[in-house]
């Protein structure tokens, strides 16, 4: 944290390629050595509205998109208006002087001002009006002192298969917007050191997909829906090379009932879609519940209620996935922390589903899923785990026991194409061999005792499943005045709050953090909450989802909340003010 | 020759809870004559269904069967069949599971092509919830549901949507006629590509207009008066026949067939590895997929 960092910000309407723009710049830092975290803020429209990214890159490991900008190109006027008064002394404010103007007043002193006819400069190159952002991106180059060869080979990675030139005429851009700078003073000599030793660079729904493929998925459905659509287009680009049959379908009713088909058939079968689409599914998932077939739903949550914020994060689907389906069946829930963690969960996903034969939820939102961020090397090398297959089972006489009872609840499950283990899975309350109790038995006392039986054996699951699964986490001091409970994404903000009030203020926090969300670890969470002082409980929802659930498991109550339900993610500046307040 | 598989080979030990008379034993049955005509090993075959009486079916084969939701039985077995390509997967269901509820997937499914066999017992009325409108209810008949001035929409027609929605196989049967419906059923199972078999199978309890006796007086066989089932504008003509148009002839047989468009199963990329589900877990060349992110 003491090393000077990028904090890059580019902002203008959409159409005006600032993300495309910004993901680039993001490339060139992780090329460059550094640590990379991105934020996209950005609405559902097309062409219009106001969209920036901000890049923080550090040669030291970054936990959040971090606050205010270094530097900060501005492609139209509304850019310019929300985010100047934004940037510190030292630092920049790049934009197009043919379109945009600043308000000096507004503008703190010590803040370089560097109007460039971007359109112009790009003009003289190629009519094509949309390499202006690589003129800004390369004053973004120039002032943060990035080896330029990282330009050249981003834009050889973007353009260079299929369109040598494009990667010609765009360098040629970036070198103009560099020139400017040259000319206008030079770099902002804020001394980042490059490591230079590239780093990987991904999205957490890239994680995702990378690790499902890694598991071996053999079947992903998806309905697009924001922001759970770039599993969808990574997958569709890269999974039949793997052999994975990737299907956008009609909608997320066929998504579910696909994936339970091919679960049954014996692949490894996923879906992703956010709480809107997940809504749908709920429809079926039960249906994975009573007929025992393993898959992994991936939920990437957004604001809502209903179609509400698509483009915003939100962490209010908690209670959706912990009530998905009617009755009584046993799920896991998995809410990863961090980039790593999408790759790492989802891969062990692919596990408690097929060796518990029940569904596993992974809970994951759009500052997660949709930012980009430097990961060490995945390590595809995980561990896979069929479970019970009817090669275990035995000889079989009359029908196959599909759904024998077994002290773990788990029965051997048949692959169709098995010779000899013929069965009918049914989603209607069934015997041990998959007859139906629900047409003319139920009610009558034997199936009575059949029905609870066969209840008992699948929510049995439940105890190995917990077993299975990873515990709640203390990370930080031993002794701490305060304790932060949180889950998912609010994990890099809450740790970078944590460092800057035990280094800036000498206060002691630590941290409570929960990768399994269902079924929930009371005995450990109990056991962790007797050492700890004053808790803060910080979610984005409003009315506390996780907190509410601790309180059914556990009976504790957190001390103090921090609920965010503005569609903005947390950052570890507010974080760490509302510490400062309940520690006072 | 004796052979493999004798009829008995495809029956469970659980039997059916249908009414007696239901016209669903005949579509039962005639599935089993198809088994057992194509020889069909009883593991390689998985049969779906969705919820309704007529849904029950896969409990009384010895195939391995799936009892899913209403209406999404389609979308199981297409998931099912995209997993294993090598299953023969048989889609059971009624008019309200599939025309209802079901007709999304129904009408997608088609449009992919897959080679799935869909066989519809449409017995016009909705028999397990005992007896509200079905949507191929005819107009103006009058049910539990709708008691006033009954039906008063038009019914759907299964022929016409499923030759407009690029099915490849499409057949009409009757419970009546179990030779002729297990001849469709075999030849549609036996059919590269979708295949729908709209199974007229009447409900002797809650329906009471369209009988027994009401087809037989009606049913023809297209076929036999020389229908070209390779003419797709022929075949339309002849579904415009019943129900919508009119009401008193209904033809039976082999509307459409067409074995030269691809399957969904020839054109999907990730076969090119295999069958899925046969395929290895785990990725050799992960240093080449994450070439990408560096």
């Amino acid at each position: 944290m003491s090393l000077p960092e990028i904090v890059f910000r580019v902002g203008g309407a959409a159409g005006d390629g600032v993300s495309s723009t910004a993901e680039s710049f993001a490339k060139m830092c992780s090329r460059s050595g550094l640590h990379v975290w991105t934020y996209s803020s950005y609405q559902s429209v097309i062409r219009g509205g106001h969209v920036w990214t901000q890049v923080r890159g550090s040669p030291e490991p970054v936990l959040s998109h971090g606050t205010v900008p270094n530097v900060l190109v501005c492609l139209n006027q509304q850019t310019m208006d929300v985010h100047q008064g934004d940037i510190l002394a030292g630092g920049a404010i790049v934009y197009d002087s043919d379109l945009v103007k600043p308000d000096p007043s507004r503008v703190a002193k010590g803040v370089r001002l560097l109007g460039m006819s971007l359109r112009k400069l790009a003009q003289t190159i190629t009519p094509n009006a949309i390499v202006r952002n690589t003129v800004a991106l390369g004053a973004a180059v120039r002032l943060y002192e990035i080896d330029f060869r990282h330009v050249e080979s981003a834009f050889q990675d973007i353009w260079g298969d299929k369109k040598p030139e494009i990667v010609e005429q765009n360098v040629r851009a970036a070198k103009l917007g560099a020139d400017a700078v040259d000319r206008a003073g030079g770099s902002l000599h804020l001394g980042v050191p490059f490591p230079e030793e590239p780093r990987y660079l991904m999205t957490g729904n890239e994680a995702v997909a990378l690790g499902a493929l890694a598991a071996g998925v053999r079947f992903h459905a998806q309905y697009p829906m924001t922001p759970a659509s770039s599993i969808l287009h990574w997958m569709a680009a890269h999974g039949p090379a793997h052999g994975v049959v990737v299907k956008q379908v009609e909608d997320e009713l066929a998504a579910m009932n696909m994936a339970i088909g091919a679960g049954h058939a014996g692949v490894r079968s996923m879906v992703a879609t956010s709480g809107g689409g997940f809504c749908l599914m709920v429809e079926a998932i039960g249906q994975a519940g009573m007929t025992e077939t393993p898959l992994v739903a991936v939920v990437v949550q957004r604001g809502g209620p209903s179609t509400g914020l698509p483009t915003k994060t939100e962490q209010g689907d908690l209670n959706l996935v912990l009530g998905a389906g009617q009755g009584d069946w046993p799920r896991g829930i998995l809410a990863p922390r961090h980039t790593q963690e999408c790759f790492d969960l989802t891969a062990k996903a692919f596990n408690l589903a097929e060796v518990y034969q029940t569904p596993i939820v992974l809970l994951s939102d759009l500052y997660l899923g949709e930012g980009f961020r430097t990961v060490d090397k995945l390590d595809f090398n995980v561990p896979i785990v069929r479970g019970l297959t009817a090669a275990d089972g035995g000889a079989i006489q009359g029908r196959f026991k599909r759904y024998a009872y077994t002290d773990s609840g788990v029965s051997p499950r048949a692959f169709p194409g098995t010779r000899g283990y013929q069965f009918v899975a049914a989603t209607d309350e069934h015997m041990e061999n998959g007859e139906l109790i629900s047409d003319v038995l139920a009610g009558l006392p034997e199936f009575v005792e059949e029905r609870r039986k066969m209840h008992e054996k699948r929510m049995r699951k439940l105890v190995g499943l917990r077993k299975d699964m990873p515990p709640p986490e203390l990370w930080g001091s031993a002794n701490a005045d305060l304790t932060l409970i949180h889950w998912g994404s609010t994990w890099g903000p809450a740790h970078e709050a944590i460092l800057h009030v035990e280094e800036e203020d000498g206060v002691h926090v630590n941290s409570l953090e929960f990768p399994t969300l269902f079924p929930f670890h009371a005995d450990e969470t109990l056991r962790i909450l007797k050492g700890v002082k004053r808790t803060l409980s910080i979610e984005g929802n409003y009315t506390g989802q996780f907190a509410r659930l601790l309180r059914a498991e556990t009976g504790y109550q957190p001390t103090f909340s921090f609920p965010k339900y503005d569609g903005e993610p947390f950052t570890w500046r507010e974080i760490a003010d509302k510490i400062l307040e309940v520690v006072a | 020759m004796k052979l493999a598989f004798e009829l008995e080979t495809y029956k469970s030990e659980v039997k059916p809870t249908w009414c007696p008379g239901c016209g669903d034993f005949a579509v039962l049955n005639a599935l089993q004559h198809a088994l057992t005509e194509l020889q069909l090993e009883p593991w390689n075959v998985l049969l779906v269904s969705g919820i309704g009486c007529s849904s029950n079916l896969p409990q009384f084969l010895s195939t391995y069967g799936f009892h899913a939701i209403h209406g999404r039985a389609v979308a199981v077995a297409e998931g099912a069949k995209l997993a294993n390509p090598d299953l023969h997967v048989i889609v059971t269901g009624g008019d309200g599971d599939g025309y209802g509820i079901g007709v999304g997937h129904f009408i997608h499914a088609m449009r992919r092509n897959l080679d799935l066999t869909y066989i519809v017992m449409n017995n016009e009325i909705y028999g397990l919830t005992t007896g509200q409108a079905s949507p191929t209810s005819e107009m103006g008949m009058k049910t539990k549901s709708t008691p006033i001035a009954g039906v008063i929409e038009n019914p759907i027609d299964p022929i016409a949507l499923a030759l407009s929605s690029g099915a490849t196989y499409v057949a009409r049967a009757f419970s009546g006629d179990v030779k002729q419906m297990s001849e469709l059923v075999a030849k549609g199972i036996e059919h590269h590509g979708f295949s729908l078999i709209d199974a007229l199978s009447p409900c002797v309890t809650y329906n009471k207009i369209n009988t027994y006796e009401f087809f037989r007086k009606r049913v023809y066989d297209l076929n036999k008066e020389g229908h070209d089932a390779g003419d797709l504008k022929a075949a339309f003509l002849k579904a415009l026949e019943w129900p919508v148009v009119q009401r008193d002839r209904i033809p039976l047989g082999l509307f459409y067939r067409n074995d030269k468009v691809p399957t969904y199963e020839d054109l999907e990329p990730a076969y090119k590895k295999g069958n899925p589900v046969k395929q290895p877990l785990g990725v050799a060349d992960a240093d080449e997929i994450l070439k990408e992110f560096l």
